[in-house]
């Protein structure tokens, strides 16, 4: 029995899915009523995670782990979840998906995100990552209707589900030549003479690169970004994000850690191929969520940096890579979920013409917003690039820091077209007015924390500093 | 008479493997297809972890295997859903008619 004590967040969200399923179905039009408790069981859930003790508890036969890994993991998914559905409450509205499926199917999916965060063992891990990914199909094409949306679920659904089928090959070998499911046998077993389990680890890779659309497993990104509902898009280049980097990190770090020269490489690749394409790909776009997509893509390349350095300042710059991309990702998007004219959401980059003319305080945003994704000082997302950089020099690995700095220039130029679009064109018709305040705090939140990170970054550092894997 | 031994059983997973990833790629007709790859792939997994399982003297494969079957009909069932939607809005569900989005 007392085990079940440590799982109380996931016990107690598999029973909000549950009651807010039977809600639904008795209670006439009661999305209102669904997405509020969502948002509710989803804080309660951050309370019990943050009740938890500081210290590292394997239950179920080691199957489970609560550590400081898992424990900030967690709590940033499903406060990301959280401002996801605040923000977006205009846009499901005015496009008709609000039907109360879409607030339980999220809540399924960030509960599979936090069992794999969790997940010390293949099978748990796998289920976890299922449950999640079962439910982002769905979201992707949730507005039935709309030729767009079904074809990126459809998309979305065929590359994953082979993403994830190469995955569970790369399990069943690591299983087969280590003898165990356990991280922490894996771990004990592995060797570089064990030349299958080698094998294993580079499918668990290319499956796990997939997760968090690292090139070359990138092609579903910018289809699924721009065809699904916006308030989809930006749950999937928030949330997921989390959970997939977290669980690279856990596998990397814990049975992986042995055969780190045979990975090294590979993560290295990766990296630098996700910054590069993520910098080169991004320039020709006109449609504004197929550019996020691309920007993603190189952000994830950043983040991958981290942990290629193979050391726990890597892993650290890493993790603060991924809180900084988070706020500026919901800044980014709140921006968007603005573009609104007569009911109607607009996604082209050529629709913010002269933004600045008509809503000088949302162009300020965007502005911030944009330069500290390009990454100019003395904004957040300078910071998440230097401590990565600063990793990554400390264990010699200059090729990599100097290719990140290129594509970071690089990068900047489509960036600062979208400033330049904002306000030095003419001006179009002004966007309608929000009265939305979820969305307005979530953009005000974000654009005010990237604006003044740089007064106390020790609040950050801190928090991530007691995370230690190894 | 040949011993079937391990090897024969992870060369054979390896085979159903190789043609369910090599039938995704050159399939250029049908997404049933594609969902029938997908179905071979996660079979040609289960029976790499069945006969690691009874290799290892170890149970936990055969779990691992209860659990795939699970999901893979859960995922069937998701993505034949997914299918008949888009069939509703497009009419049809030729591979190479899938590109509205691109660029």
């Amino acid at each position: 029995m007392q085990t079940i004590v440590y799982i109380l967040p996931e016990l107690f969200l598999s029973a909000a899915i549950m009651f807010l399923l039977m809600l639904g179905v008795f209670i006439k039009k009661s999305f209102k009523l669904v997405s509020l408790l969502t948002i509710l069981s989803l804080v309660f859930a951050i309370a019990l995670i943050l009740n938890q003790p500081n210290e590292i508890i394997k239950i179920f036969n080691e199957s489970y782990i609560i550590d400081r890994l898992s424990i900030f993991m967690k709590v940033l998914t499903l406060s990301f979840c959280c401002f996801v559905l605040l923000s977006s409450k205009d846009y499901v509205k005015s496009n008709n998906i609000d039907k109360i499926e879409y607030p339980i199917i999220i809540l399924a999916s960030t509960l599979g995100m936090i069992l794999m965060i969790g997940a010390y063992d293949l099978i748990i891990f796998y289920l976890g990552l299922e449950l999640q990914s079962l439910c982002l199909y769905i979201l992707a094409s949730f507005k039935r209707e709309d030729e767009k949306s079904t074809e990126a679920g459809l998309k979305y659904f065929v590359l994953s589900a082979l993403a994830s089928g190469l995955l569970l090959y790369g399990c069943s070998l690591i299983y087969g030549f280590t003898g165990s499911t356990n991280f922490e046998i894996i771990s004990a077993n592995l060797d570089e003479a064990n030349m299958g389990a080698v094998f294993g680890i580079v499918f668990i890779i290319v499956g796990l690169a997939f997760k968090v659309s690292a090139v070359p497993f990138h092609m579903w990104t910018p289809d699924v970004y721009e065809g699904s509902p916006t308030s989809v898009t930006s749950f999937f280049a928030l949330v997921p994000k989390i959970a997939a980097l977290s669980v690279f990190i856990r596998f990397m770090y814990v049975p992986f850690i042995n055969v780190i020269s045979q990975w090294q490489s590979i993560i290295i690749f990766l990296s630098i191929a996700s910054m590069i394409l993520g910098a080169v790909a991004a320039i020709g776009q006109s449609n504004i969520k197929r550019l996020m997509a691309y920007s993603s893509i190189g952000h994830m390349g950043y983040a991958l940096a981290g942990i290629a350095a193979g050391t726990n300042s890597g892993i650290q710059s890493t993790i603060i890579y991924l809180v900084i991309y988070l706020v500026m990702n919901l800044g980014a998007f709140g921006c968007i979920f603005m573009m609104k004219r007569e009911n109607i959401f607009y996604e082209d980059i050529n629709e913010l013409s002269g933004l600045s003319k008509n809503h000088p305080m949302l162009a300020l945003s965007f502005l911030i917003i944009l330069f500290s994704l390009a990454g100019i000082p003395p904004l957040a997302g300078f910071f998440a690039k230097f401590y990565v950089f600063m990793a990554v020099i400390e264990v010699k690995m200059y090729a990599l820091a100097v290719i990140g700095l290129v594509t970071t220039v690089v990068s900047a130029f489509y960036y600062l077209r979208i400033i330049k679009i904002i306000y030095f064109d003419k001006p179009k018709r002004p966007f309608a007015k929000s009265y939305d305040w979820g969305l307005k705090i979530s953009l005000i939140l974000s654009s005010i924390l990237v604006l003044i990170y740089f007064i106390y970054p020790s609040i950050l550092v801190d928090a991530v500093s007691s995370i230690l894997i190894y | 008479m040949i011993e079937i031994g391990l090897g024969h059983y992870l060369t054979l997973a390896a085979i159903i493997f190789t043609i369910g990833i090599i039938g995704i790629f050159l399939n250029r007709k049908n997404v049933i297809i594609i969902l029938m790859s997908i179905e071979l792939i996660l079979l040609a997994v289960n029976i790499n972890l069945v006969s690691f399982s009874i290799y290892l003297q170890n149970l936990v494969g055969q779990v691992f295997v209860m659990f795939i079957l699970t999901v893979a009909a859960a995922e069937a069932a998701v993505g034949l859903a997914i299918i008949v939607i888009y069939y509703k809005n497009k009419g049809s569900i030729d591979v190479e008619q899938i590109s509205s989005l691109k660029g």
